[in-house]
């Protein structure tokens, strides 16, 4: 047991980590950073829907129709008051967190930005914090500019004081970093930006399902994070930001849903949230989504964070005792549950598909973070990822099997 | 699963038969996987029967990438480019002797692609 929680009761949670591999090989499951695991409460929520109150949401009369709104409703509260909107209405279920950041780029990124305006990013986001905003500077001539990654997995906050000298229009970052595992200093970032009239959008997919979230607290303006990240189901995200500037905001996509009154040539849009929420939604799994929120809720987002410290604590003092293995990014105290390291003559790919074989699942490539490994010569990492399910016993059989990689490659 | 590091596949990836660069090459071409990181370069320097007289492979990536371009070095020693030409997938699967789910299959072919489009700049052997 950790000071946080005890995984083994969790694990009876989770059906998957119930299974063998292969006959006789259990899984360990490090690859949460990707997505994690789902509990059967979860799954039975999917299930429950589909059996039971099927039916779409919004507009209809009948009974089944009036269940489902009220739980894909439901939803959405869990969800505002996991992250502490300050208004349901500030919660726009999207298919992801990359379709959210996509939206806000598109949306009020079109809408606010100009030809030589400048935007902020940083050498260690994922590529769905980088690409949308690329697609969106290439259209309209924005300037980029780009917050480096120090060497020991930091943002240079120097650098970014200087960029912000140059007033950018937006500021866009990650949260935690998928690959250094990297919290960054969101709250101090944002008073940074606001100072200088800047926006800031925070991209939430590594942290809202491992540590207390407070959107209020940290005084951001737009937060984006997916549901199969934190024990939800793929296919729903969501798209929080400030009231004030949704509301201004343009729609994003056309269709139902998203429309107060439609005329032969002309629409009148949809209130808050449904203004983005364009065509039947993913309801099955908003409401599982909800379920997921309430789970999490359950055992405490603080009880999660202080296991996963635990739990990398531990791991990365175990990958150092490995010769040959070089773990990147900073010291466990600055970062989330998540080790990316190397060994020295076997390629990342080797490394996993090893690990495979004893049944120990961890991810092997860029992570969808190309710039950020280019950063570092690196082609690419293995990378093995905590979450509340996850025990000291894991990463005892993470270093066995690394220790078998690294006798079969000697 | 065990297969797939055989121990002809590790040998090759550990000692890599003809692994260099030829400068000057009469034909020279790389390229790389951004997926998995793999790039494999191959030089070749040929006869005027257009017969392979000396080769060589460069490049990084895992040991299925190093290893089939290591045995493909040592499969082409002779031949024509008009037989480089016939190679195909299976002859490389034949070669490492092993079966590979599809994302490995990437890692196993890279070099075959490179030699021929090498040789020939096209890429229909891709479609087969």
């Amino acid at each position: 047991m950790t000071k946080g929680l005890d995984a083994n009761s969790i694990r009876e949670d989770f059906p998957a980590l119930k299974r063998d591999v292969r006959e006789g090989v259990p899984l360990v499951y490090l690859d949460t950073t990707a997505t994690s695991q789902k509990p059967l409460e979860v799954i039975n929520s999917l299930t429950n829907y589909y059996s039971n109150y099927n039916a779409n949401v919004h507009r209809g009369i009948h009974t089944l129709a009036e269940e489902a709104t009220a739980a894909y409703e439901g939803a959405r509260i869990n969800i505002s008051e996991f992250i502490n909107a300050a208004s349901v209405n500030e919660v726009i279920y999207a298919r992801n967190t990359t379709e959210a950041i996509n939206l806000v780029a598109n949306t009020w990124g079109r809408e606010n930005l100009r030809e030589g305006d400048r935007i902020v990013l940083t050498e260690m986001e994922h590529h769905s914090n980088l690409v949308p905003w690329q697609m969106l500077a290439s259209r309209i001539s924005l300037q980029i500019d780009i917050i480096p990654v120090t060497d020991n997995g930091l943002l240079d906050l120097e650098v970014y004081d200087e960029l912000l000298d140059r007033n950018p229009k937006v500021v866009c970052i990650t949260h935690m970093s998928n690959v250094l595992g990297t919290l960054n200093p969101i709250k101090s970032m944002a008073a940074k930006a606001h100072d200088h009239g800047a926006l800031i959008l925070v991209d939430g997919a590594q942290s809202a399902p491992h540590m207390p979230v407070d959107v209020q607290d940290m005084d951001i303006d737009f937060f984006a994070f997916s549901a199969h990240k934190m024990c939800g189901p793929t296919g729903v995200g969501v798209l929080w930001g400030k009231y004030e500037l949704l509301d201004a905001m343009p729609p994003f996509l056309g269709g139902g849903d998203m429309i107060k009154r439609v005329y032969l040539r002309t629409f009148d849009t949809n209130e808050l949230p449904y203004k983005f929420e364009a065509g039947t939604p993913a309801i099955g799994e908003a409401i599982g989504m909800g379920a997921a929120v309430a789970y999490l809720n359950r055992i405490g987002m603080e009880n999660i964070w202080h296991h996963e410290q635990d739990i990398v604590s531990y791991a990365m003092d175990r990958l150092q005792e490995v010769p040959g293995i070089t773990v990147y990014g900073p010291e466990a105290e600055q970062r989330g549950g998540v080790t990316a390291f190397t060994l020295d003559g076997v390629h990342p790919h080797d490394i996993s598909q090893v690990l495979d074989v004893d049944g120990i699942a961890v991810r092997a490539g860029h992570h969808c973070a190309m710039p950020l490994h280019e950063r570092y010569n690196l082609v690419a990492t293995a990378r093995a990822s905590f979450y509340l399910y996850n025990t000291y016993d894991d990463v005892d059989r993470l270093i066995e099997g690394l220790y078998k990689v690294k006798a079969l490659f000697a | 699963m065990e297969d797939m590091y055989r121990e002809v596949i590790l040998d090759h990836y550990k000692n890599p038969r003809y692994r260099g660069e030829l400068d000057p090459a009469d034909i020279s071409y790389q390229d790389d996987n951004p997926l998995c990181g793999d790039t494999i370069r191959i030089d070749l320097r040929v006869d005027d029967d257009n017969r392979v007289i000396e080769c060589a492979f460069s490049g990084q990536g895992c040991a299925i990438s190093q290893a089939s371009a290591s045995m493909l070095m040592e499969d082409i020693q002779g031949k024509t480019l008009d037989e480089i030409k016939e190679y195909a997938r299976d002859d490389i699967l034949e070669m490492l002797g092993i079966e590979l789910g599809p994302v490995r299959l990437k890692c196993a072919m890279l070099s075959l692609k490179v030699l021929k489009v090498g040789a020939y700049g096209v890429q229909e052997w891709i479609e087969d």
